[in-house]
């Protein structure tokens, strides 16, 4: 029996990692680590062209090289009748491309796999892939959305007669959430119209993309890097017709996602068709090349805002209309990343009427699909940029005008102009703490000494007061957005013998702490040691139901799942207990892991009692021999994360150098179960957020080839690139789960980038710049206050935009790796 | 194939390689070394970081064949009777990890940083990691790790440690 010390308050613990003790020392489980006896490699021939004819592929060399077991076409695999699966049909007439995991007869984007090459060794494989010979006819690549959808625009799926995927409308007045935003715009005093572009992002998880598919047993057992071990094994068997009972898939360590691991990828599909084939274990890796390249991207919008307001900064409508890239596919869940934004524009203020209306376009690049924060990030960063630019216009201080718009705490739960009902927050507690960490009145004071001096360096304050939509999803609102699943989460608890608990559960955890944050919350649910639980997790076969890790879902869905299976445990033990102690179970409370008779120092632990159920020598009549318990979660909305994110930025107007010298953030997050891992989430959601601000950008030449195809040309920043931060929260529990938890995956993410771009702006604005496209690389900057300068001598009255230039360390505006 | 002859985290093996190839592969492959990664093919990720005669080095930019007669560590290699180096310690209760994926890479770097300079202030070490990308983290926690670590390491407090305690890149 273990010692049963009582177990209390684990629940705000900043305890240390669980997981860290393998990942320290090197112990790790990465898919590619993975060896089997017999294991075969495969690597992926891929398209150097954006869209083109395949009108030969020669496999003959390959073939005849030392170790090459066999090259495979779609046909030769019959993967030509396959299409991957898409699971979100926005609208009834979608127009969804049929998505072979290796192009049957045309290529569409630079990077699609064209054919396989199978060998004994990774190096054999790697250089059978140069051996074969492919031949194209090129056409025209498809590149920009707007000349996508103009008339006698080439089209990248002929077959579709269009490059519109879909248009997707959500209008206040038609769904009863508000008024009509063109009355409102026809109405206004101020009118405030501005295009911003999101620009194309990679996801850049650290581990490479890795599948070993080993078809020798009598399940098949597939181990990937993914984020989705459960949808990946139903979306194998609906989309290859492998029988659902007889796939395992296993997510081992899993090195990062970020949404960029959300999905059923061609490889994956293509590695499983070989492994039958060849009837051996089958293992492919991908290069980060081929990571940056061929696995999904993210963002890339045109964002058309229009707000309507009184001159006293109240906010009267809101318009929004995008383009998003689908690129060539439709991935798994492509075509609602936009959609997510839906229901974010209006963020939180106080919007009477609202409009959204976007267009999915396809283009011959890399398909897109969920990257952190899908949907949100856009949404946000829009209404932000937009916050101040409508300040501008109205010579407003920026934070005052958004206090005078955003729902105050006393004004929840409140129903949102999109639909949505925020159940709490508290945005004048965050804003306030946040104003006081950063000193907001001493920086702007600083800020007017340099405008004044004229200082060559300039100082910009930028804000960002956001909320966001976490803990995907209710399965009623995915089914009223017609998402192909719904979005509940699993967990179940065993009671050992020995009174140590397994605590099995339905999301897949790839970096996020869930073996700690679990054992947190279920020792302190069960009153037993933190040490004594043990969380498993991301294999079909020990963890049969689950819908994954993603969306800021794993906490406030599977966390809660694992609270009511522990209640479940609870009662069942009180039973037991009752009948060991010859009471009532009316007569027993439970506090720290111990049933007590009420007056009375009489008690069972549950250690105890789990033993006594295991001998199940004398048990309550009629009952099982198992405390064992567990829960299926839907939650009934979504939870409602906020903050007020503050950055200083010093530009540099001879360079166009930016530097964050200060960034503040207030997140509110609900109740924290490890204020450790929260901050960590937030930092490095930070990180990103703030990479999409200054260095990141997915780039394509003008023949479709990606340029920014190594982790040279992608700049993921270092930590040299990198401010320190200082976070700091408010709690404000969420009413919609037991915990009072919101999430925090993607907080940062969201938040930060329009706090950046505010602050470049606002340092430069005085000199007549309006706009800088992210990433504000110091050659965009430094256009930008350059050609504000030459339109302030030659007229004005004319501001201006900068041009489109390049990322960090580019010369050439038009050139490589911008 | 070439023979070389390696000691690799205290064991000596001796191999014939391939000219072509590279240190991380031969450590993952032929020596089941898994706990260095690959995490990019234009060393630009630093994942792959390990230490060559005491000096870290990104094992996808050293061919096998040319670590013949030298001394390898790998993340693998620094415990010491059952005793974290005090980085690894300091990236545990810092909370320097999340996917763990560039960790191992991270930690071999920051040893090495700190053998060139044992009381770095923070941009020292900002810098000394620019060839080490982290997806995760945001790097704060990475840095307050090796500064706790420096501090850690530094002679006073470890004459107080037991001294079986693997130093560091010194």
């Amino acid at each position: 029996m273990t010692a049963t010390q009582p177990v209390t308050g684990e629940l705000g613990k900043a305890r240390r990692r669980k997981e860290d003790a393998r990942l320290i020392t090197g112990r790790t489980r990465w898919t590619d680590n993975i060896t089997l006896p017999g294991m075969l490699h495969m690597a992926v021939v891929r398209s150097p062209l954006a869209h083109a004819k395949i009108t030969a592929i020669n496999t003959d060399a390959a073939r005849e090289l030392p170790g090459v077991l066999g090259v495979f076409t779609a046909t030769d695999l019959g993967a030509d009748s396959i299409s991957l699966p898409c699971a979100w049909q926005i609208t009834p007439d979608m127009k969804s491309p049929k998505a072979p995991p290796l192009a049957v007869d045309t290529v569409h984007f630079a990077g699609e796999g064209v054919a396989v090459v199978v060998a004994r060794d990774a190096a054999s494989a790697a250089d059978a892939v140069s051996a074969v010979e492919v031949d194209y006819d090129e056409l025209p690549p498809v590149l920009d959305m707007e000349a996508a959808l103009a008339d006698g625009a080439t089209l990248v799926h002929p077959d579709l007669g269009t490059n519109r995927n879909a248009l997707w409308v959500f209008d206040s007045a038609e769904a009863g959430s508000g008024g009509d935003v063109e009355q409102a715009i026809r109405d206004a005093e101020v009118v405030v119209k501005r295009r911003f572009h999101q620009q194309r992002l990679i996801p850049a998880f650290m581990e490479p993309r890795s599948v070993v598919v080993d078809p020798t047993g009598e399940q098949l057992t597939m181990w990937s890097a993914t984020q989705v071990p459960h949808i990946l094994k139903t979306m194998a068997s609906l989309t290859l017709g492998v029988p659902e009972h007889k796939v395992r898939v296993i997510a081992p360590d899993v090195g990062g996602g970020f949404g960029g691991k959300l999905q059923v990828t061609p490889e994956e599909t293509v590695t499983l068709l070989v492994a039958r084939r060849m009837g051996k274990p089958v293992k492919w890796t991908e290069t980060r090349s081929e990571s940056l390249l061929a696995a999904h991207h993210g963002r890339d919008q045109i964002q058309d805002l229009t707000v309507a307001a009184r001159r006293d900064g109240t906010v009267t409508g809101l318009k929004v209309e995008l383009l998003a890239d689908m690129g060539a596919y439709l991935r798994l869940v492509t075509p609602g990343i936009p959609i997510l934004g839906a229901f974010m524009f209006n963020s939180i203020y106080k919007f009477p009427a609202y409009r959204f209306a976007c267009t999915n376009v396809f283009t011959t690049k890399t398909p897109t699909d969920a990257y952190r924060g899908a949907g949100r990030p856009e949404a946000t960063f829009a209404i932000e940029r937009m916050m101040d630019e409508l300040a501008v216009e109205l010579g407003m201080e920026p934070l005052e005008l958004r206090q005078r718009n955003w729902i105050t705490h006393e004004e929840f739960p409140f129903a949102t102009v999109a639909g949505l009902t925020y159940d709490s927050g508290n945005y004048e507690a965050a804003t306030a703490k946040a104003k006081e960490l950063f000193d907001y009145g001493g920086l702007r004071a600083e800020q007017r000494r340099r405008r004044e001096a004229g200082d060559p360096v300039q100082l910009g304050i930028g804000i960002s007061t956001y909320t966001e939509m976490c803990g995907l999803a209710p399965s009623r609102v995915l089914g009223a957005l017609s998402y192909g699943a719904g979005g509940w989460e699993h967990a179940s608890i065993r009671m050992l013998a020995t009174g140590t608990v397994e605590v099995v559960t339905g999301v897949s955890p790839h970096g996020q702490g869930h073996e700690t944050a679990w054992s947190q919350i279920i020792a302190d649910k069960l009153g037993v040691p933190f040490e004594d639980v043990e969380v498993l997790h991301g294999d079909t076969q020990l963890s049969p139901k689950g819908m994954d890790t993603y969306g800021s879902r794993s906490l406030a869905v599977g966390g809660i799942a694992a609270v009511r299976a522990a209640d479940k445990v609870i009662e069942k033990a009180r039973k037991v207990a009752a009948h060991m102690l010859e009471c009532s179970e009316a007569d027993l409370e439970f506090a720290q892991g111990k049933f007590t008779i009420k007056g009375t120092d009489r008690g069972k632990t549950i250690q105890e009692v789990a033993f006594t159920t295991f001998a199940a020598h004398d048990l309550p009549e009629g009952m099982e021999p198992s405390l064992d318990s567990e829960a299926t979660f839907d939650p009934e909305n979504f939870s409602f994360p906020h903050g007020t994110h503050l950055c200083a930025a010093e530009v540099d107007t001879e360079t166009g150098w930016v530097t964050i010298t200060r960034y503040v953030c207030v997140d509110d997050v609900g109740t924290v179960v490890n204020p450790l891992i929260v901050e960590g989430q937030i930092q490095g959601g930070l990180a990103q957020g703030i990479a999409q601000a200054l260095f990141e950008e997915a780039t394509y030449d003008e023949g479709g080839t990606l340029t920014t195809g190594t982790l040279a040309d992608y700049l993921v920043p270092s930590a040299a690139d990198l401010p320190h931060f200082t976070t700091d929260r408010t709690e404000t529990p969420a009413t919609t789960n037991p915990l009072g938890v919101k999430g925090v995956g993607e907080a940062g993410t969201i938040a930060s980038t329009p706090a950046v771009v505010n602050a470049v702006l606002d340092a430069v604005r005085h000199l007549g710049v309006t706009d800088i496209d992210m990433p504000c690389s110091p050659q965009r900057v430094w256009r930008a206050v350059q050609s504000a300068r030459g339109a302030a001598k030659s007229t004005s009255d004319h501001t201006t935009e900068a041009a489109a230039g390049g990322g960090l360390g580019s010369i050439d505006a038009q050139g490589g790796a911008r | 194939m070439t023979r070389i002859s390696v000691m690799v985290d205290g064991v000596s093996y001796v191999d014939d390689v391939e000219p072509r190839t590279l240190l991380v592969h031969y450590l993952r492959e032929r020596l089941g070394k898994t706990g260095t990664v690959v995490g990019c093919d234009t060393s630009n990720c630093g994942a792959c970081t390990v230490h060559l005669d005491g000096r870290s080095v990104k094992s996808c930019s050293v061919f096998a064949v040319q670590v013949d007669g030298s001394e390898i560590t790998t993340i693998e290699g620094l415990i010491r009777d059952g005793n974290l180096h005090p980085m690894q310690q300091a990236f545990h209760d810092n909370h320097a990890l999340q996917c763990g994926y560039c960790t191992p890479g991270m930690i071999m770097q920051a040893i090495d940083l700190l053998g060139d300079d044992p009381n770095p202030d923070e941009q020292t070490v900002r810098e000394g990691l620019e060839g080490n990308l982290c997806r995760c983290t945001g790097y704060q926690n990475i840095v307050r790790a090796v500064l706790d670590a420096a501090e850690k390491m530094k002679p006073a407090v470890r004459a107080q440690q037991p001294s079986t305690v693997a130093g560091g890149g010194n």
